[in-house]
C-alpha cells in the first residue's frame, strides 16, 4: 500500500484545515486594523485585566485539573479491578454523559446549585441550613470538573488496564506495600495516562468560558470570555487572535510534554 | 463491537427518517417565489408566522436566530453568510447605516408601514433620520424588576441608584451587556446613557466596581427565569418580559408577585426594526417579508407569542383593552419623558466603553 | 481478619463507584425529570406531562436540527474514519521525525481552544473563497474528528505485529489482501472507537459548529445556544431525554447480549 496514497488525503487536510487557518491566525494575531504588522495584540496580554483573567484561568483549570486527577486515579484503578474483559463497556459509561449536549448539561447544573434549586431544596427538607453555591468559583470548578472528569478518567483507566497483574503481584513478592507499589510501580507506569489525561482538561478548562457564564453567573472574567468577547462582540479579531497566539504557549508546552513521556501513544484515552 | 456499530448504524438511519418526516416539510421544499433569508433574535417570531408568509406568498423563509446586536454586527460584515432582512436594534442600525451596510427600502413595497404608530416612526429619526432604512417591529423600555415578598414595601425601588442599595447585597441581577450596564450607572449619576465624555464614563465604571461585590450575576434574558424562581429580590429587566413573567407567575401559582418600576432618572427606550442589508440578494422579498411584518393581524400573533409591546397600532387596536391598559407593558407616553434611545457612538467611543466593562468584569 | 478488611475494601470502593456515578448522571437525571415536568420553571416540579415531547416532534426547526446534526455525525465521522484510519497506517511506518512532526500537528485541533479552531477555520473559508453552509460544517466537524480516529487506531497498530502481516505476504498473499485479512480485523477495534469517539465529538460541538455555519443552518448544539440566554423551551429537555434514552439502549443491548469476543 502506497505510503503516499494512504496519508495523502490527510496530509492536505491537515494543511488546508489545520496549519493554513493557524497562519491565518497567525497573520491576525501580529496585525492590526491597517493591516500593519505590530507586536501589540500579543503583548496585550499583559494588561491588567488580560493579565488577570489569564491568572484566574490558570488558577481555576490547574485546581480542575487536580481535582480530576485525584478523583479519577482510584476511579480508574477500581475499575481496572472489577472489569477486566469489559473495557469498552466502561469507556461507554463515561462517553455516555456526553452525548446529553453540554450546555444542557452545564445548565442542570444551575439548576442543581441555584438557591432554591435541588440541592437546596434537600438540604432544607432534611432541616440543614442552605447553602450557596452558584455564581461562585467554586461552582466553576465544579462544571469543569464535571465536563472534563471523563477525559481524565479514560487515558488513565486505559493505561492501567496494560499493566499486568504480574508485575504487582512479583513487587508484592519481593515485600512491598501499598504504598511503595503505587509510588514505584502503578505511577510510574501509568505516567503516559496521566499526562494525556492533564492535558486533556487543562488546556480546554483554560479556554472554556460557557462554564464561566452559566455557572459564575459572568462575574468572573476568564481569558476564555475575554477572546470570545473581542473575537464577537468587540469586533476586534486582531486583539482575539494575539491573544490566541498566547494561549498556543500551553498548547505547545503540552505537546512537548507528551513527546517527552508518551512517545509510543500508550495515553490514548481509547 | 461489530454489533455496537451496526445496531448504532441502524439507529441513525431511523432517526434521521423521523427527523425528516416528523416536523412540517419545510426544509428542502423550493418556493415558488424565491427565497428569503430572514435573520432576527432568538425567539421574537411566532413560527405560525413563518409558515403563514410561505403559504401566502409562494417565498422559501430560511430562517436564522442571534443573541446580541454584537454577535449579528461581525456576521453581515464579514459577508460570509447573506441576509436578505435582519432585525438589529436602534444604536446597532445607526452603526450600519453609518458603514453603508444597509440598503435603502422601496416603501412601495411596504404599504403597511402606514400600521405603525408615528409616535415610533419619530422616535426612530434619532438612529435613522429620514425613516430610510428602518421598519419598527417591537420596542420597549428597560426598568427594575423586584419580588414583592422579597422586598419590603418601604424598600421598593424607584431609582437605579437603588441598585446600589447594601441591603440587597447578593439580590442583585445586573444585564451582561456593556451598554445596558453604562446605562444603569451613567443615568443614576445623571449623565446621558450616550456619553462619549471619559470622565463621566470613568465614574460610571468606578459606580459599576463599587457595585459588584453586591451584584448576585450579570444575565442577559435569564433575569426573567431567575427572578421567577424566586433567585434574587430585584433586577433590570426589559419591559417585554413582563407579560410572560405575569402570565408565569400565575400559572406556577407562586405566592409573590414581580413588579416593574422605570425609574425615576429615565430609562432606555430601545427599538428593533427591520432593515435590509446592502448585500441582500432577495430585496424585494425582504421587503414583502416586512410588509407582512407590519399586518395588524401578524403584529397581533407575534405579540402574544414574543410578549414584547409592538409600535404597530394596528395590532395595538386588535388587544384586549385590559392589555391595552396594562401599564407595565405599555406604558404612558408622559412617563417617557426623560427617557432617551441609545445611539452608535462610534467605533473609538466603542472600544472606550468595551474596555472599561473589561475592567469592570475584571474586578 | 484479611477477609473484613477486603468486604470493607470493596465496600468503601462500591460506595466510590457510586458516588462518581451519581455525581456524572445528577445533572441528566434532573434534566429527564425536567422534561415531563408540566411547568416551564427549572426548579420547581409541575405535575406530569407529556407535552413538551409532542411539541418537540411539531417543531420544525428541533426536528430539522436534529437531522443536521445526526447527518453530520454520522458522515464527518464515517469520513474521518477514513481518512484517519489511512493515515494512522501510513504515520506508522514512516521514519520518526516525519511521524513525531505529523502527530505534533495532528494534536492541535483536540489541545487547541475550540474558539480559536471555530474561528480560524471560519477565517479560512472567507479566505478560500468558500461559502458557509451545510459543507463547511461538514468540513469543520471532520477536521476536528481525524485526530481523534487516528489516535484511537495508533496503538492498535501498534500492538499489531508486523510480523504476521509478512508472513502472509510470504505465503504468497497480496499486499492488499494481507492488510484486509490480517491487519484489519486485528485494528477494527481502534477503527470502530474511534468513529464512535469522533460521532460523539460531532454531536455535542457548538463553538466550531456556530462559527463555521451558514444561514438557517442548525444543529442541535447551536439551537440550545441560541435559547440559552432566552430561557430554553422545555421541549429540548424531551428531545435530550430521548438521545440519551436510545444511546442507554443501545449500550445495554450490546454489551448485555449474549456475544462472544476475544478482544482484550
Amino acid at each position: 500500500m502506497s505510503k503516499k496514497l494512504l496519508s495523502g488525503p490527510y496530509l492536505i487536510w491537515m494543511a488546508g484545515f489545520t496549519v493554513i487557518p493557524l497562519i491565518l491566525i497567525l497573520y491576525y494575531g501580529l496585525t492590526d486594523r491597517s493591516g500593519a504588522f505590530t507586536m501589540a495584540n500579543v503583548v496585550s496580554i499583559a494588561t491588567a485585566e488580560h493579565a488577570k483573567a489569564l491568572w484566574l484561568s490558570m488558577g481555576l483549570s490547574l485546581v480542575s485539573t487536580v481535582i480530576c486527577l485525584v478523583l479519577a486515579y482510584p476511579l480508574a484503578m477500581i475499575l481496572r479491578k472489577r472489569n477486566v474483559g469489559k473495557g469498552s463497556f466502561v469507556v461507554f459509561i463515561f462517553i455516555l454523559p456526553m452525548w446529553m449536549n453540554f450546555l444542557l448539561r452545564t445548565l442542570a447544573w444551575q439548576t442543581l446549585l441555584e438557591r432554591n434549586g435541588v440541592i437546596n431544596g434537600i438540604l432544607t427538607a432534611l432541616r440543614l441550613p442552605t447553602q450557596s453555591l452558584i455564581n461562585t468559583p467554586g461552582a466553576i470548578i465544579l462544571g469543569m470538573v464535571y465536563n472534563f472528569l471523563p477525559f481524565m478518567v479514560l487515558p488513565i483507566y486505559n493505561v492501567l488496564c496494560k499493566i499486568d497483574d504480574n508485575t504487582i503481584y512479583a513487587a508484592q513478592d519481593l515485600g512491598a506495600d501499598f504504598w511503595q507499589t503505587l509510588f514505584r510501580i502503578w505511577f510510574p507506569l501509568s505516567l503516559p495516562g496521566v499526562i494525556s489525561g492533564i492535558t486533556m482538561v487543562f488546556v480546554p478548562a483554560l479556554t472554556t468560558f460557557v462554564i464561566s457564564n452559566l455557572l459564575g453567573g459572568s462575574k468572573i472574567l476568564l481569558i476564555g470570555n475575554v477572546i470570545e468577547q473581542e473575537f464577537t462582540r468587540g469586533s476586534n479579531w486582531h486583539l482575539g487572535s494575539g491573544l490566541s497566539l498566547v494561549l498556543m504557549v500551553f498548547i505547545l508546552a503540552s505537546m512537548a510534554l507528551i513527546a517527552k513521556y508518551d512517545k509510543n501513544g500508550e495515553g490514548t484515552a481509547f | 463491537m461489530k454489533k455496537m456499530f451496526s445496531v448504532i448504524l441502524g439507529g441513525v438511519v431511523l432517526a434521521a427518517v423521523l427527523g425528516g418526516c416528523g416536523g412540517k416539510a419545510g426544509a428542502g421544499k423550493a418556493g415558488s417565489a424565491g427565497e428569503v433569508y430572514v435573520y432576527n433574535w432568538g425567539e421574537y417570531i411566532d413560527e405560525e408566522v413563518i409558515s403563514m408568509f410561505e403559504e401566502e406568498t409562494g417565498i422559501k423563509v430560511v430562517y436564522d436566530m442571534f443573541e446580541t446586536n454584537e454577535d449579528m454586527y461581525p456576521v453581515i460584515e464579514a459577508g460570509g453568510r447573506t441576509y436578505d432582512v435582519v432585525c438589529p436594534s436602534d444604536y446597532m442600525i445607526q452603526k450600519m447605516v453609518e458603514n453603508n451596510m444597509l440598503a435603502e427600502l422601496n416603501f412601495d413595497n411596504i404599504p403597511n408601514v402606514s400600521q405603525i404608530d408615528p409616535e415610533y416612526m419619530e422616535r426612530s429619526r434619532s438612529f435613522d433620520p429620514e425613516n430610510k432604512f428602518s421598519v419598527p417591529y417591537c420596542w420597549g423600555t428597560v426598568g427594575i424588576l423586584y419580588n414583592t415578598d422579597m422586598v419590603a414595601p418601604e424598600d421598593v425601588p424607584t431609582r437605579w441608584s437603588d441598585l446600589w442599595d447594601e441591603k440587597f447585597s447578593g439580590e442583585i441581577l445586573m444585564q451582561d451587556s456593556v451598554r445596558d450596564a453604562f446605562m444603569v450607572a451613567l443615568k443614576s449619576l445623571g449623565y446621558s446613557m450616550n456619553s462619549v465624555d471619559n470622565a463621566e464614563l470613568e465614574e460610571a465604571r468606578d459606580l459599576l466596581i463599587r457595585q459588584k461585590p453586591l451584584v448576585q450575576a450579570y444575565v442577559i434574558d435569564q433575569v426573567r427565569d431567575k427572578m421567577i424562581g424566586g433567585e434574587a429580590a430585584i433586577g433590570v429587566i426589559y419591559s417585554g418580559e413582563m407579560l410572560y413573567i405575569q402570565e408565569e407567575v400565575e400559572a406556577q401559582g407562586l405566592d409573590y408577585e414581580l413588579e416593574y418600576v422605570i425609574p425615576e432618572e429615565g430609562t432606555n427606550v430601545w427599538i428593533d426594526s427591520w432593515v435590509i442589508p446592502s448585500n441582500a440578494k432577495n430585496k424585494e422579498n425582504a421587503e414583502a417579508w416586512i410588509n407582512f411584518m407590519c399586518r395588524p393581524d401578524i403584529a397581533k400573533m407575534n405579540f402574544e407569542y414574543i410578549t414584547y409591546p409592538t409600535p404597530n397600532k394596528g395590532a395595538f387596536d386588535l388587544l384586549d383593552e385590559d392589555l391595552r391598559n396594562n401599564k407595565a407593558v405599555f406604558p404612558d407616553i408622559e412617563s417617557l419623558d426623560n427617557c432617551e434611545v441609545f445611539q452608535y457612538l462610534g467605533d473609538q467611543v466603542d472600544s472606550v466603553y468595551n474596555n472599561l466593562w473589561k475592567e469592570v468584569k475584571s474586578n | 481478619m484479611k477477609k473484613t478488611k477486603n468486604t470493607l475494601k470493596r465496600i468503601l470502593e462500591d460506595f466510590y463507584l457510586v458516588l462518581i456515578m451519581v455525581f456524572l448522571y445528577a445533572p441528566i437525571a434532573t434534566l429527564m425529570v425536567l422534561s415531563f415536568s408540566n411547568s416551564k420553571s427549572r426548579t420547581q416540579w409541575g405535575g406530569f406531562t407529556l407535552r413538551w415531547y409532542g411539541e418537540m416532534f411539531e417543531s420544525a426547526t428541533i426536528m430539522t436540527a436534529l437531522q443536521n446534526t445526526l447527518v453530520i455525525a454520522f458522515a464527518s465521522a464515517l469520513i474521518a474514519t477514513v481518512i484517519g484510519t489511512a493515515a494512522a497506517i501510513a504515520i506508522n511506518s514512516m521514519k520518526p521525525l516525519s511521524r513525531s512532526i505529523i502527530m505534533g500537528i495532528t494534536n492541535i485541533p483536540m489541545l487547541n481552544a475550540d474558539i480559536v479552531t471555530g474561528i480560524s477555520l471560519m477565517l479560512a473559508f472567507i479566505a478560500f473563497g468558500i461559502s458557509l453552509g451545510f459543507k463547511t460544517i461538514l468540513i469543520a466537524h471532520i477536521t476536528f474528528n481525524i485526530p481523534y480516529v487516528i489516535l484511537s487506531v495508533m496503538p492498535k497498530l501498534k500492538q499489531t505485529s508486523k510480523s504476521v502481516y509478512e508472513a502472509a505476504m510470504d505465503l504468497g498473499a497480496s499486499p492488499l489482501y494481507a492488510f484486509f485479512r490480517v491487519v484489519f480485523p486485528d485494528i477494527l477495534p481502534g477503527v470502530l472507537s474511534g468513529f464512535l469517539l469522533a460521532f460523539t465529538m460531532s454531536l455535542d460541538d457548538f463553538i466550531i459548529t456556530h462559527f463555521t455555519k451558514g444561514a438557517g443552518i442548525n444543529t442541535l448544539s447551536t439551537l440550545i445556544y441560541s435559547e440559552v440566554r432566552r430561557g430554553i423551551k422545555p421541549s429540548m429537555y424531551a428531545l435530550s431525554t430521548i438521545i440519551f434514552a436510545a444511546v442507554l439502549t443501545l449500550l445495554i443491548i450490546t454489551n448485555f447480549a449474549p456475544q462472544k469476543k476475544f478482544e482484550k
